[in-house]
């Protein structure tokens, strides 16, 4: 019934909207409606996204069929990966993934790799920030490191969202730059978690940033560094004057972590060159778009934009740092 | 004063011919969403949101949100008919509503529970224009152990209401627990029960156990009992209407008592369905026709509906203040927000006063359209129970099984309906209670997961129970209703002693 639904007012849509603006080279076209798979509750960053390119594309009718947005999250993401897997050959299914991509095999020992899949392009990689409370002291990455040091292990709490993900990757890792054990927290979704320690809940959280920039805005949240190798590129002023930008690197404040979360599409197996091609034209096409650009910058993203060869030696050096760091942090399914 | 000025402002916005029509459009919509069981109101407006880019971002949040409303409205009606909860929160609604539509009396459970809907939420509506950002900062003192305070209150009001013998109600609600339990445990991110098949991963769906243990059980049970339909000689004119709203202000105690509830859980967010429970098994203790609930009481409808209304208009507060939702469908709507450029959270009231308070003003304007639409409509829903059973029941059939597909688009969870069904079927034979299971199975892993947090935060002590005033008050009032009945007995007996 939903798929229907999904198909009849994605038609509707098309119609209403009322262009075919598909350019005649490409080889290659859906004859179907596109299932796009979302291994992720709906409301989530990767919901969020793909969403977003679903408005994109219907409202500068950016293909001749309708895109379907379904969320499959059972299982962390499993049930959506398993999913596409068993869809061998089906060119007319798409999936936007995140770190669980690596983490969900590794942590349940569902049977599933991203070799399964054929990568299309990586869209976006999501930052990850350090964040406390603002009404506490700590002004910079290196006090409020100090302050854990000194307090007895255990008794700081860090929330994240999920259990073996990402945010709790980034915890590990920390602890061992730091050299003291947090209690982490595992919650259901990114936007919690923020709340959580403007509620005080939690002493800090690694949120990505358009989960807690309101919260920043507000005045109720300070960043204090950022998990990558340079600082975020956007300037414009969110609180106190201070933009994306103004926030240090995690390495410049005595953190050597550095972590990025994939935003990227992949195809079920056996997709032809043509059939990648296409999709590849189409994510082109929706990046040019305003729409998009102002959704990179609402969530202060890295615009890294990567297909073929390129994008699968990411992905390969990517899956085995996540074999590395899940192994080291004790994470994996038993099984593995 | 300020805030009455900028309400006037959003009315303003609201009236605009262009959005009331998107309001109609969309409560007709809602209330279809809200009867397939399944489709449920989160899946609507996801469907219909990129429909929406093109709109300016309050045309766009009055027509998502007036399908909310319909969603809301909606889901009482098949609850009411067919004993089929359309949705989550309308399972507490069947209770009380199906059997009155045994009795003939369906046209006054819907104009009930439509009313009651009407009332929530308008007290809701009137709570988050008032006092928006003061009932912020109460949400924001939810930590996990608070959280789990409120599930357990929740348990603890709706346990050892029911007439069964206690033993069969735990054992029910254990079967509830060990169904939730299934799929990815959510602190330890392990899989549990799964035993391998890709098709538990994502743990048993509460919809598909509740339109199985309900809908097709029900079924079953009316075949056995010789293929008719009870309730045939429903009064189908709209003075039903009238008649029952004379009743209804006799009931204002409940109405307010599950106003308060609503909202409540709506901000802290447990949302929609706790409250509804909650609110039905507070009612049923405090009121004084209490034992005849579940046996066709009106004041049965008024409660539920009236909670889950509430929090579901309640839950919109803490998604736009703090940018969490209070509910599925908010966290769909959060989105949009973001679509929409709008950064939902404290500075949302601040910068965007055209977008909140026109939202706010399409609120009590939803709700009164939509109490409009779906009253005219109530001699045409009451009238579908003169359709003869031969006819219906394989109607209602495909309705189940669609509305099971629907919610994962899978064909593995119709079968797992039709074993719900078979299961409803023995444990009613039985005289197991299903209201208690189907408790487990919603709030069970929610339940699980707050105490798991608190614990952790506590490094293992169970005096985070007790922490701070807030959440020793909430586990006290539970720990009340729990032993509520053994408390009266020893409050009679103290007296009868003194008497003597």
């Amino acid at each position: 019934m939903r798929r229907s639904t999904h198909l009849a007012l994605g038609a509707i849509a098309a119609l209403c909207t009322g262009g075919v603006t598909v350019p005649a080279t490409a080889a290659w076209e859906p004859v179907r409606p596109v299932e796009f798979i979302v291994p992720a509750g709906t409301g989530g960053g990767a919901d969020q996204m793909a969403r977003t390119i679903q408005g994109i594309v219907t409202k500068h009718s950016l293909m001749k069929q309708p895109l379907v947005v379904i969320n499959k999250s059972g299982g962390a993401g499993g049930e959506g990966f398993l999913d596409v897997k068993g869809s061998g050959g089906n060119p007319h299914k798409i999936i936007i993934t995140l770190s669980n991509l690596f983490t969900t095999p590794l942590a349940t020992g569902i049977p599933f790799s991203w070799k399964d899949l054929t990568p299309v392009a990586m869209l976006a990689l999501d930052e990850f920030v350090l964040w406390v409370n603002a009404d506490k002291p700590y002004k910079t990455a290196k006090e409020y490191i100090d302050a854990v040091k000194a307090a007895p292990a255990g008794s700081i709490k860090m929330g994240g969202t999920g259990s073996k993900q990402e945010d709790q990757i980034i915890t590990v890792a920390v602890e061992k730059a730091v050299g003291t054990k947090f209690t982490y927290i595992p919650y259901k979704g990114g936007g919690e978690v923020a709340v959580q320690l403007v509620g005080n809940h939690v002493d800090s959280t690694v949120n990505n940033p358009i989960e807690a920039v309101a919260q920043w805005r507000g005045g109720k949240l300070r960043p204090l560094c950022v998990f990558d190798a340079k600082p975020m590129a956007y300037d414009e002023p969110i609180a106190d004057g201070k933009g994306w930008k103004d926030v240090p690197t995690c390495k410049s404040a005595g953190l050597d972590m550095e972590y990025l979360m994939l935003r990227g599409i992949f195809m079920a197996p056996r997709a032809t060159k043509d059939q990648v091609e296409y999709y590849v034209e189409l994510f082109k096409k929706i990046r040019a778009t305003p729409e998009w650009q102002d959704f990179m910058k609402s969530g202060a993203f890295n615009t890294t934009f990567l297909t073929g060869a390129e994008y699968a030696k990411w992905v390969e050096a990517e899956d085995k740092r996540h074999q590395t760091l899940m192994k080291e942090a004790g994470f994996l399914a038993p099984s593995n | 004063m300020e805030e009455l000025v900028n309400l006037f402002h959003g009315f303003a916005v609201a009236l605009q011919p262009y959005n009331i029509m998107l309001m109609v459009i969309g409560i007709v919509l809602g209330v279809i969403i809200g009867v397939l069981p399944g489709l449920g109101g989160a899946n609507g407006v996801a469907i219909l949101l990129p429909l929406t880019f093109s709109m300016s971002p309050t045309s766009a949040i009055i027509m998502l949100s007036c399908i909310y409303w319909g969603a809301l409205f909606g889901g009482a009606i098949t609850s009411i008919l067919f004993n089929i909860p359309g949705e989550p929160w309308s399972v507490a609604t069947t209770f009380d509503g199906y059997p009155m539509a045994q009795q003939g009396k369906a046209g006054e459970a819907l104009t009930a529970a439509f009313t009651s809907s009407f009332v929530g939420a308008l007290f809701a509506v009137v709570m988050i224009t008032l006092v928006a950002p003061l009932v912020a900062s109460f949400a924001l003192q939810f930590g996990p152990a608070e959280k789990f305070a409120v599930y357990f209150l929740a348990f603890c009001s709706f346990v050892g209401l029911s007439k069964e013998p206690p033993f069969k109600t735990i054992a029910a609600m254990m079967i509830g627990f060990a169904l939730a339990a299934v799929g990815l445990d959510s602190i330890t991110g392990q899989l549990r029960l799964t035993f391998g098949v890709t098709h538990l991963l994502n743990g048993f769906d509460f919809l598909i156990a509740v339109i199985g243990l309900f809908g097709i059980g029900e079924i079953l049970l009316t075949m056995e009992e010789g293929l008719a339909f009870r309730g045939g000689n429903a009064k189908i004119n709209l003075r039903v209407v009238l008649q029952t709203w004379k009743e209804l202000p006799a009931y204002w105690m409940t109405s307010l008592r599950s106003c308060f509830i609503g909202c409540w859980m709506g901000i802290t967010p447990a949302g929609a369905t706790p409250a509804s429970f909650m609110s039905y098994g507070i009612a049923k203790r405090v009121a004084k026709k209490g034992s005849n609930f579940g046996k066709g009481e009106i004041e049965g409808v008024v409660a539920p509906e009236t909670a889950a209304h509430a929090a579901g208009t309640a839950a919109l507060l803490p998604m736009l203040s703090l940018g969490v939702p209070g509910s599925p469908t908010a966290a769909v709507l959060l989105g949009g927000l973001l679509i929409w450029g709008l950064q939902p959270g404290p500075m949302l009231f601040v910068e965007q006063k055209e977008f909140v308070w026109g939202l706010i003003a399409s609120m009590y304007l939803g709700n009164i359209v939509g109490l409009l639409v779906v009253l005219t409509c109530v001699p045409i829903f009451a009238a579908i129970l003169r359709v003869p059973f031969s006819i219906i029941a394989p109607l209602i059939l495909v309705l189940c099984a669609i509305g099971a597909y629907s919610v994962h688009s899978s064909t593995f969870d119709v079968m797992l309906m039709l074993v719900f069904g078979v299961i409803g079927y023995l444990l009613k034979k039985c005289n197991y209670p299903l209201a208690p299971l189907v408790l487990a199975i919603v709030l069970g892993d929610k339940a699980e997961e707050a105490f798991r947090q608190s614990l952790l935060g506590s490094q293992g002590s169970f005096g985070v129970f007790l922490s701070n005033p807030l959440v020793s008050t909430i586990m006290i009032l539970g720990l009340i209703a729990l032993f509520w009945s053994v408390i009266q007995e020893g409050y009679s007996r103290l007296r009868s002693a003194a008497t003597a």
